[in-house]
Formats: C-alpha cells, structure tokens, sequence
C-alpha cells in the first residue's frame, strides 16, 4: 500500500519525505502546537497537561510498576470476559445455526435480547454480583458473546449452498460436513464478529472499571480525576487505545493466516 | 446362471443387468408435476444424454439420481458409486485442488488416487493451488478429476461445459469422451446442446412433460464430425424432437464454432474439427 501511495505521489511532484513520515506530519504538527500552546501558557494545564508532563507520567507509572499491575488486572478481566463471551456466543451460534430445532428454541429469545444495551446492566449486575471482579467479566461477556453470535450464526447459514451440495455427494459424515465445510465457510464472518467483540469488550471494560474498582486501567483514571491528573488520565486512554489497536492487530494476523485461500490473501 | 467361458471384458461390461433402473418416478413440486411415471435404463458403460426444453424435468431426474432430492415415488435402482459434475465447478474454496479431489475417499492411498486423478485431467501442475485461483476450465477439471476419483459406475454431468468459453468447451467435450474411455462409467450428461449431444453420446434421451418422449440411439462412429451425413441427419432428427425449427434456427443463430472454422476452410468434404481431434487438447 505505501508502494502505490509513494508512486502517486512521485507521479505529482516529488516531495522528497518518505510517505509514512508524510502521513505522519500533521499529527506531528499538531503536537507540536500542542506542546508549545502550554508551554506558552495559552492552554491551562489543569484542563490539558502538555504532550512531555503525558510523557513522564506515564515514565512515571512504568517505573514504578503501577501501570502495569493495573494493566494485567485490566487484561485478565477482558480475557475471563471474552472467553466467557466468545465461547457462549460460539456454542448458540453452533447450536442455532446447525439444526432448525435450535434455530427455534435459541434464535428468537437472543434477538430480542441483543437489542437490550447490555451497559445498561451494570446496577443489577452490581446487586446480583457485588463489587468484586464478576459484574465487570460478566459485563464484557456479556456484550462480547452477541456480535460473536450474530455474525456465526450468519456465517453458518451463508455458507455457499451449491458448495455443500456437491460436497454432499461425496460421502461425507455430518461431522465431516460440518467440521471440513460449514465452520470453516463461516470463519470469515465468526473473525468479523470477533473485531467486533474485542471492541465491545474493552467499552465494557472502561464502564465496568469505573464503578467500584479498586484496580484496573479504569480505576486508574478515576482515582486520576480525584488528584486533579489529566497527565494520567490521558495515559489510561491512550493505553484503551493501544490496547484496542493491539487487538484488532491479533484479529488481522489470525484473517491472514487463517482466510489464505482467499484472493485477497493469495500471492502467486 | 453357469457361466462356462472366463470373462473378457471388465465386470462392468460384461454384467448386461443396467446400471441404472428407473420406474415409474413420480415427483410433484405443490400442484405443478415435474416427473410424470418416468422410467429409464441405463447400461453399464453407456454415454447417454438427456435433452429437453428448460422446465422439461431434466435436472430434476439428474437430481434423483445423484440422491440431492428427497426419495420420490417410483422405484429407483442406483450403484454406490455415483457422482456428479455440476455446471459450476463447486470446489470447496478454503481446501486446496488435491484436497478437494480427496474429500471423503476413504483409502489409504487417497493422496496418490488424487494426484493420478488430476494428471488425467492435466491439472497435476495445480494440484496444491487454491481453487479461487484456477481459471473456468481449471476449475471445471478439477471437479471432473473429482468425480473421476470415486471410480464411478454412473457419472452424472449436470450441463459441464455450459458456462465455459467455446474452445475450453471443445476441450472438455474431449476429455470427457477420453476419460469414458479410459473407465468406461455409465454417463448421463444433462444438456441444452444437440450437437453436444452428438458428439459425445450412443443415445439421446429427450424428455418433455415429465415424461420420456423419445429415445434415439447415436450409432455414429467415433471420432464424430459435425459435417458428416449421419451427424447431420441425426441433427436434424433431434431438433425436431425438441420442436425446433431448423431453418428458422439456421437464420438466426449463429453457427457452432467448429461448423466455422469448416466453412472457412477449402478441404473437400467439409474438413471440420473433428470430436477425435479435439481429443488430444494442448492440456
């Protein structure tokens, strides 16, 4: 892709920057406004700190193992969340999607369900869980385990007709069928659904972790208002947010090893 | 039932009982019949093909005997080993050819049937490609390498060749009349295409109503010319079976590429490409 933006661009006029540098310009442009708006004082550093007192609070909470202790709390709850989430979502989505009958018992009940804001959960997750760490893992599976579900169960019933027909004829088993034909027509749509859950799941976790946390990359930020630390608050976030890039990264890498067969993917 | 002398031919052959036996199938779709009391034999190692307008039945009788439609009223005597090619190659995308091929061949040696397979189709050089990268008549190969494998006794052929070019066609026509050969399956090719049907079938079967209405045997022999007298005649004598006017076709479509390239050319005769010479395809 840089190829062909760097071809462009000679093709105009040539700037002699490397085109990831260009694309990085007004971003860094706008730090450095940033930067010199505070220190020159037009900026008050109460509503925003300065892109260097950022820098050294975050110095400041990796040198003293803060960040990360409440980094691995936050990871551990969306971890428990989604593997809760995905596996729940994956098994309705296996059993609605591979029989009529399950279509039937589970399918109604779970699209009346989805269009419930499950955030909206969190005070009676509260009264039936407590404060402890189950009403934030609950709350992120329960908001993973829909987009996993809706995107598998679709994934399962798309998978191209004509291609299990002929496959049919061949003297597959039903588990055959289903193991070496369906799911894997339908991982596509299960990774589509997966994106979407990681960034379901990393909103819960913001909203969990700030209702009656005693840790976690949420409770960071919110014992961070208290002191009056915009430098730490702005960590926590562009923590959700490389955290939530990781992610989708780790989703990218399974579609390009997982999905080679598609032409998108195939280089000969 | 003594049989004093050794048998010659191969076992299929030699068994006169049809490989396929057909009687007085039935099948509704709600108020509309589609298969009318419609019997049918096939012998063992015949290449027949079924002709008839679109609606006549045909893909469904095709679609009974591959087993893809619930068992319908009649009585229905079919081998094991079937298979079918379909217009569409219908390869499973995320499997790789070889793979393909292989799916659901219980042998050990699958992997080598496989690959033999699809050296008989003249395809080993994409035997680990990726289906989505495999051109129309590739993809079509692959399928028939696919069928091949099964060692069927009757190779269903839903309208194979109707979606590929026209020399790709002449091509798989080819293939097919050298790999029936080679195994000698009974095939029913379901088609649209009388000269199709000429070149490559001992017996036209043509269907209407639901019904069998008429069946011609082919008695040309082989390797068949869309010039010769008798394929001219039979032509004739099937398109009108079919209800269609020839001389109004005549005005109005245009030529088969093979009637072509004859009229272009001065041989006496009428020198068209024969079916044998498109037998033996630069693969």
């Amino acid at each position: 892709m840089t190829a062909v933006t760097a071809t462009r661009g000679t093709g105009r006029r040539s700037l002699p920057l490397p085109a990831g540098l260009r694309r990085c310009a007004v971003p860094l442009a706008l730090l450095v406004l940033w930067q010199a708006s505070v220190g020159l004082g037009w900026i008050s550093t109460r509503s925003v700190p300065s892109p260097s007192q950022i820098l050294s609070a975050f110095w400041e909470l990796t040198v003293s193992g803060e960040l990360a202790v409440h980094l691995l709390v936050s990871l551990a709850r969306v971890s428990a969340g989604l593997a809760i989430g995905v596996s729940a979502g994956t098994v309705c989505a296996l059993i609605a999607g591979l029989s009529r009958r399950g279509e039937d018992a589970l399918d109604a009940l779970l699209q009346m369900l989805r269009t419930l804001p499950h955030l909206a959960l969190v005070p009676l997750f509260i009264l039936w869980f407590g404060i402890g760490e189950t009403p934030k893992i609950a709350l992120v599976a329960l908001g993973t385990a829909f987009p996993i579900y809706l995107n598998l169960f679709a994934g399962i019933r798309t998978v191209d007709a004509k291609v299990v027909e002929a496959v049919s004829t061949l003297g597959l088993t039903r588990w055959e069928l289903i193991a070496q034909v369906i799911l894997p027509g339908a991982l596509p749509a299960f990774l589509t659904g997966l994106r979407y859950a990681l960034g379901v799941a990393w909103l819960s976790l913001v909203v969990g972790e700030q209702i009656n946390a005693s840790s976690g990359i949420g409770y960071l930020a919110m014992t961070a208002r208290e002191f009056l630390r915009t430098d730490v608050i702005i960590v926590a976030l562009i923590v959700y947010a490389i955290l939530g890039l990781l992610a989708d990264l780790i989703v990218r890498v399974i579609e390009r090893s997982t999905l080679v067969w598609r032409p998108a993917f195939i280089k000969e | 039932m003594s049989h004093a002398l050794p048998r010659i031919s191969t076992p299929s052959q030699s068994d006169t009982r049809p490989v396929v036996s057909v009687r007085g199938l039935v099948r509704n779709f709600g108020a509309v019949t589609v298969l009318d009391g419609l019997s049918l034999d096939l012998q063992p190692g015949s290449f027949t093909a079924l002709l008839g307008r679109s609606g006549c039945g045909k893909s469904t009788l095709l679609r009974t005997l591959a087993r893809l439609d619930p068992a319908p009223e009649g009585a229905v005597q079919l081998p094991d080993e079937r298979a079918v090619v379909f217009q569409e190659p219908r390869l499973v995308p995320w499997m790789r050819v070889l793979r393909n091929v292989t799916l659901g061949l219980r042998h050990a040696d699958a992997e080598a049937r496989g690959l033999a397979a699809l050296a008989e189709v003249g395809l080993s050089h994409r035997a680990h490609a990726w289906p989505l990268t495999l051109s129309g008549g590739e993809a079509q190969r692959a399928a028939l390498a696919r069928a091949l494998v099964r060692e069927p006794r009757l190779l269903l052929l839903d309208e194979p060749f109707a979606a590929l070019d026209a020399l790709t066609r002449l091509r798989m026509q080819a293939l097919v009349e050298t790999l029936w050969h080679a195994h000698a399956p009974a095939v029913l090719l379901v088609t649209h295409d009388v000269d199709e049907a000429l070149l490559l079938a001992d017996r036209a079967v043509m269907m209407a109503n639901g019904r069998i209405a008429a069946d011609i045997p082919i008695p040309l022999t082989r390797p068949r010319r869309h010039g010769d007298p008798g394929f001219i005649a039979l032509r004739s004598r099937l398109l009108a079976e079919l209800g269609v006017d020839e001389e109004h076709l005549a005005a109005r479509e245009p030529q088969p590429v093979e009637t072509r390239a004859a009229g272009a050319n001065p041989a006496p005769g009428g020198f068209a490409l024969p079916a044998g010479a498109a037998a033996a395809p630069s693969l």
